[in-house]
Order: structure tokens, then sequence, then C-alpha cells
């Protein structure tokens, strides 16, 4: 399955995000095979609905399900549009991808 | 002649100047208008005794994608400023309470999906006070656009007249929008720590502009005088003191206006009236 893991920092090894739509980056992970890519959240430095601007991103990337310490209203509202799974998540991503 | 009365510190008295420096001039004898553009909350009506002639509901267009049309290629999402629009793969929604009906996505889809459709944000309402028209916008609740009610406002604005504006308080984008194209910026301020935060913050947003500006202060012998020492420092005239008078807030609880508190302070109002106008005047010649 592909996720999307709300991250500090653009490696696995980084701590998943306690906020979704806020954070600097996404880790686009198989959950398989754990090879990964890590891009740019729009949201991070959006003026507003940052959630739905990280949303957007993700389901370019094709992704099932997203992890991340919190989900906003409107994060959570695009994400149930989209047919996306939010899972609420901590610690170091290759952990929290793991741990599915 | 456009005069913003503002503040940076909601409830510094940007009502009560309005109103006064509308009545100021009714008194005066020259032609003038009030348009209150707080529109969140205007409250000058409640202070003048009017009448009502009719309500004008305001639209704004929003974009409608046509489902049959759109091939979700997401053209729409990426390039909305503010993030109103989601696409998916088989969905798209565009958020009526974060659009701010710029129009891009209806010029820049590839497919011609997107078309407008209007949707009520609020009305302006139209009086008379006396000989001085009084005009106020209303966002509908729940609305958080301003801006195209104020446009809407702003249009009534009558070269023929001392145009007052009312606006709202703070240093929002309605600030900025209400404030464009005055001819003076008076500022309203306590002489307190938050009076003299609030009016640093308007200062600093609306000295871009290059207005001329005045500062009015409320509730006197409150506080400090560092508003005084801000005021010296950035070269801005202090054009009017109004004392912290109990008088004044008994009158305001009772909805009346300041220019009916006491002869004293219609003579106040009558000569930051005058003092305003030739501001106004020098500026131009």
């Amino acid at each position: 399955m592909k996720v999307g893991v709300a991250c500090l920092g653009s490696s696995l090894t980084d701590e998943v995000s306690p906020q979704f739509g806020r954070c600097p980056f996404f880790l686009i992970v198989d959950s398989e095979t754990m090879k990964y890519q890590a891009i740019d959240n729009p949201g991070a430095a959006a003026s507003g609905a940052a959630g739905p601007a990280a949303v957007n991103e993700l389901v370019n990337n094709n992704v099932e399900a997203v992890l991340a310490g919190e989900f906003g209203p409107k994060a959570q509202h695009a994400l149930d549009l989209a047919g996306v799974r939010a899972i609420i998540a901590s610690g170091p991503a290759q952990q929290a991808v793991a741990e599915l | 002649m456009i005069i913003a009365v503002v503040s940076g510190k909601g409830g510094a008295g940007q009502t009560t100047l309005s109103v006064g420096l509308t009545q100021a001039w009714v008194n005066l004898g020259r032609p003038v208008q009030l348009l209150d553009c707080d529109v969140a909350e205007p409250n000058c009506h409640l202070f003048l005794p009017h009448q009502v002639s009719r309500t004008v509901p305001v639209p704004v267009p929003m974009p409608e994608i046509d489902t049959q049309l759109c091939n979700h290629c997401g053209m729409c999402a990426r390039i909305c400023e503010y993030n109103a629009i989601l696409c998916t793969k088989d969905r798209m929604e565009v958020s009526e309470d974060l659009c701010h009906a710029c129009g891009a996505c209806v010029e820049l889809c590839p497919q011609d999906a997107i078309s407008e459709t209007p949707l009520n944000i609020g009305q302006i309402i139209h009086a008379t006070s006396g000989p001085a028209p009084l005009t106020y916008g209303l966002l509908d609740v729940g609305q958080t656009r301003a801006q195209p009610l104020i446009f809407a406002l702003k249009h009534l604005i009558d070269p023929a007249r001392i145009n007052v504006l009312d606006a709202p308080p703070g240093t929002s984008c309605s600030v900025v929008e209400t404030v464009r194209g005055a001819d003076f910026i008076c500022l309203v301020a306590e002489p307190t720590p938050f009076g003299l935060y609030g009016l640093q913050l308007a200062h600093e947003a609306l000295t871009e502009l290059g207005l001329p500006t005045g500062i009015v202060l409320s509730r006197m012998g409150l506080g400090d005088r560092r508003i005084h020492e801000f005021a010296d420092q950035h070269g801005i005239e202090i054009y009017a003191e109004i004392p912290d008078d109990r008088r004044i807030a008994q009158s305001q609880d009772r909805g009346q206006p300041l220019w009916s508190v006491a002869a004293e302070y219609q003579d106040l109002l009558r000569s930051l009236a005058e003092r305003i106008e030739q501001r106004v005047t020098s500026c131009a010649s």
C-alpha cells in the first residue's frame, strides 16, 4: 500500500509530524518494500487551508492512507472526500509505517 | 473628499468619531454622508435616528464545475491561491468558505469546465439620517469575505460630498480595502499600552499607502504619554484629544452620540472636522 507520512524531516528515520496540514515534508512510502520519496508539502507555507492543499498534493501521488499526529477539520473533510484513510501516528516514520 | 476612520484595536472610538464627524459636518452645513464599512458588525446606525429606504443584496461569483466537461487535471486546485478547490480522481469540490471569487480557475481551466454562479454574502442597507445619507454593509452570519461588500459600499462614494468611512477594527484586508483611495486617515487610539500597540500596527500597515494621517486620542486621562512620544517620533499630528468622561460612556449606553453629550464636544468635533478639511484641501493644492 502507498502511504503518505506527514514528517518533520525528509527521511524515514525522522519523526512523524504532530500536524498534518502544516508539516514540512510528506514521505510517500510503499509499505511493502519501504521504498520512499520525500516531497515538499505545499500546505506548509499556505496562507490558509493548508489541509486541503496537502490533500491535493497527496491525491496526485496516489496514496491510500496518510499518517500524522493530528488532522484538522478541513483536512479531514478533504481526505474523506478523496477516500484516503487518515491514521494517527507518532514516533519515527519507518516504525509508524511498519506498525500498519 | 474621503475620510477613513481607523483603529488597530477595537473599542477605541471609531464609531463614536465617525458619527461625531458626520454630525459636525452636517452642523457646518457641508454635504456629507456616512458609509459604515465595518460590515461584520456595523453600528453607526445605532447612534443615529435614521430611516431605511432600501436593502440591496451583494453577490459574489462562485465557481461551479461542470462534471461532464471536467477531466480532473487538477489545474484549478493547483493555481487556487486560497486552496479552495479539492481535486480527486473522481470528485471535485469548491469550498464556498475558502473561495475569494478571484476568477483564476474560470480563466485557466483548460477544459472550460468552470462557470460562475452568484452567491449572496450580505446586503447593503441604504438609509438617511436628517440631511446625511447613512449606508452600511451587513455581512451574512458565517460569511468571512468582507471585502466585496466594502467594495460595493465604496461604489457609493459621492465626490460632491464629504464621505466618512467607518473602517473595521484591526489591520486586515478589509481595513486596507476601506482605506484605499481615502484623502485622509483618522487614526483613533486610547493612550494605553493596548492602544499604543493597535496604533503601531495600524500605522505600520497604512503607512505604505502614503496618505495624510492624523491621530485622535480617546479616553485621555487614562494610561500614559507614550502615544504622544510615538506621534512625535513618526511626525504624525494629534488632531484632537477626547477626555475619559463618564458622561460619554453613559450616553453611549443610551445609544446617544458624542455630539449630544455636551456643547464642549460639539466644539471639539466641529474644530476637528474643520482641521481635517483644511489638511485635505492643503494637500490637494
